[in-house]
């Protein structure tokens, strides 16, 4: 029964545009996002980037619900739809208006995933959602459970956090094996999400380069038609500006 | 699997089944005098031997400090501002309500998602979208509605807390200053109230009336509830 959500049905009227990445811990987007910004502004376009769960309303009480370990699945998943809606009215909106290019590292389908894994209805999940705008590209990267967890472990990282390995829900009391289970169910979940809302797959196991190469060959095709806004020539930071003196009446 | 006690997708990792108490709601506006109320309707009620549990809207563990902050800002929109709600109540929901209900308590909540409604409907215009999200809250056993016209309203209002900035509706620029404004606003939240007594068939108590008056149409609305809940005071609570 899909109801009219907006999401799957219209694009935003904005000039601008939002492209987002998605995919569980280690599928290495993070990295793949920040190659992608890095081209778009060596193209000269203006870029804004938003990462999931960052909004300063809800980061402090996300954090203490998690040192009391009080939050339950509907908990976490409202404080994550707060946050998402806080950053969608402060940080995506605005960018997108004024026709930017929006880069979120994590959307919506993150909670689509994660949540249902937690236990809560996944009609639920998406109607809670229902106020969010549709990406205009939405890349998933799709990686086995072994690669993500030998690249955490190799990683910078060095081990997991409670919440990722999805501790709280006594999967295992070993660590890596509960973020396995974990990671897994969540993995089956995008597998549906990826049909259901038509994000673009990405091999998360080739090599870094050649995926960078593939997404900005997407990339560049979806932006065929885009009139970018060259205000500042893509200069990220301006620290000084040009400005004519008026003319006498 | 909906749950009939739920509005709509419920809790699915809850079983609430075993919820012996019993959830009364008390809703109106700000200023109503609902706060008094509940506090003589739990006296008269522990009185009697019923155990008791009150909760208030925005007073949950986890959510009471970021509300306060967030509201200090004034720079909320409208879903944060629902969420940040709805959040609270979950946490309230499942921390409080729940395993009071569980355990055989009267549960009075001062406040409940109808007030949550009428907030996001004058805000938006759109009413499913927080119903959506509040599918999850479990429809009271009884929901009792102060009512009161907005001119009383504003009088009581003036004369005892002062009207602040968002019992005004200042976010929603509907008035030209404070006064103007809480009148506006009140007034809307007033007339979503009053439609939702005739769909959610609250009980309707007019709030002008003297507090003995009004203390007395609740305990009538509350006695037959309880009937059959528990033994009067002096007997020992027998599970059924």
């Amino acid at each position: 029964m899909s109801e009219s959500h907006l999401l799957t049905t219209a694009s935003h009227p904005h000039p601008g545009k939002l492209i987002i990445v998605e995919g569980i811990d280690g599928a290495g987007k993070s990295t793949q996002l920040q190659l992608l910004h890095k081209w778009l502004e060596s193209k000269g376009h203006k870029v804004f980037f938003t990462e999931w769960n960052s909004s300063e309303l809800v980061k402090e009480t996300t954090k203490r619900g998690k040192k009391s370990k009080s939050l339950t699945p509907t908990t976490f998943s409202l404080l994550h739809a707060t946050d998402f809606a806080s950053r969608l009215y402060h940080q995506i909106l605005p960018p997108l208006k004024a026709g930017m290019i929006v880069l979120a590292d994590r959307y919506i389908y993150t909670a689509f995933a994660r949540d249902v894994v937690r236990g809560v209805a996944d009609e639920w999940v998406r109607k809670l959602y229902a106020f969010a705008i549709k990406p205009d590209m939405a890349f998933y990267f799709n990686v086995p459970i072994e690669v993500a967890i030998s690249r955490l472990l190799r990683g910078t990282r060095g081990q997991f956090k409670y919440y990722e390995a999805g501790m709280d829900m006594d999967l295992s009391p070993d660590v890596t094996e509960s973020f396995r289970l974990f990671q897994s169910r969540i993995l089956a979940e995008y597998d549906k999400i990826v049909e259901e809302y038509g994000l673009l797959t990405m091999d998360a196991t080739l090599e870094i380069e050649t995926q960078q190469e593939h997404m900005r060959a997407l990339v560049e095709a979806a932006l065929r038609g885009y009139k970018p806004r060259r205000g500042t020539y893509g200069r990220r930071t301006l620290f000084w500006r040009r400005f004519e003196i008026p003319k006498s009446e | 699997m909906a749950d009939a006690r739920f509005f709509g997708d419920g809790l699915k990792y809850l079983n609430p089944s075993d919820l012996k108490g019993k959830l009364i709601a008390i809703e109106g506006t700000d200023g109503v005098g609902r706060t008094t109320h509940l506090e003589m309707l739990q006296e008269w009620l522990e009185v009697q031997g019923y155990g008791v549990m009150t909760t208030g809207w925005t007073r949950s563990n986890l959510m009471s400090k970021t509300i306060e902050v967030a509201k200090a800002g004034n720079i909320l929109d409208r879903w944060s501002l629902s969420l940040l709600y709805a959040t609270d109540f979950a946490d309230r929901l499942e921390h409080q309500i729940i395993p009071a209900l569980r355990s055989g308590f009267v549960v009075l909540a001062d406040r409940y998602i109808y007030t949550a409604f009428a907030r996001d409907f004058v805000r938006s215009a759109d009413r499913a979208w927080i119903r959506n999200v509040l599918g999850f809250a479990l429809i009271p056993d009884l929901v009792c509605y102060l009512r009161i016209d907005v001119e009383t309203l504003a009088l009581r209002v003036i004369e005892t807390t002062g009207m602040n900035y968002w019992e005004s509706g200042m976010d929603l620029r509907l008035g030209g200053d404070l006064y103007d404004s809480f009148k506006k606003y009140q007034s809307l939240l007033i007339g979503e109230f009053d439609k939702m007594a005739l769909e959610f068939r609250f009980n309707v108590v007019d709030a002008r009336k003297s507090p003995e008056e009004i203390q007395n149409e609740l305990r009538g609305y509350i006695l037959p509830v309880l009937q059959n809940h528990k033994p009067p005071s002096g007997t020992k609570a027998v599970p059924s």
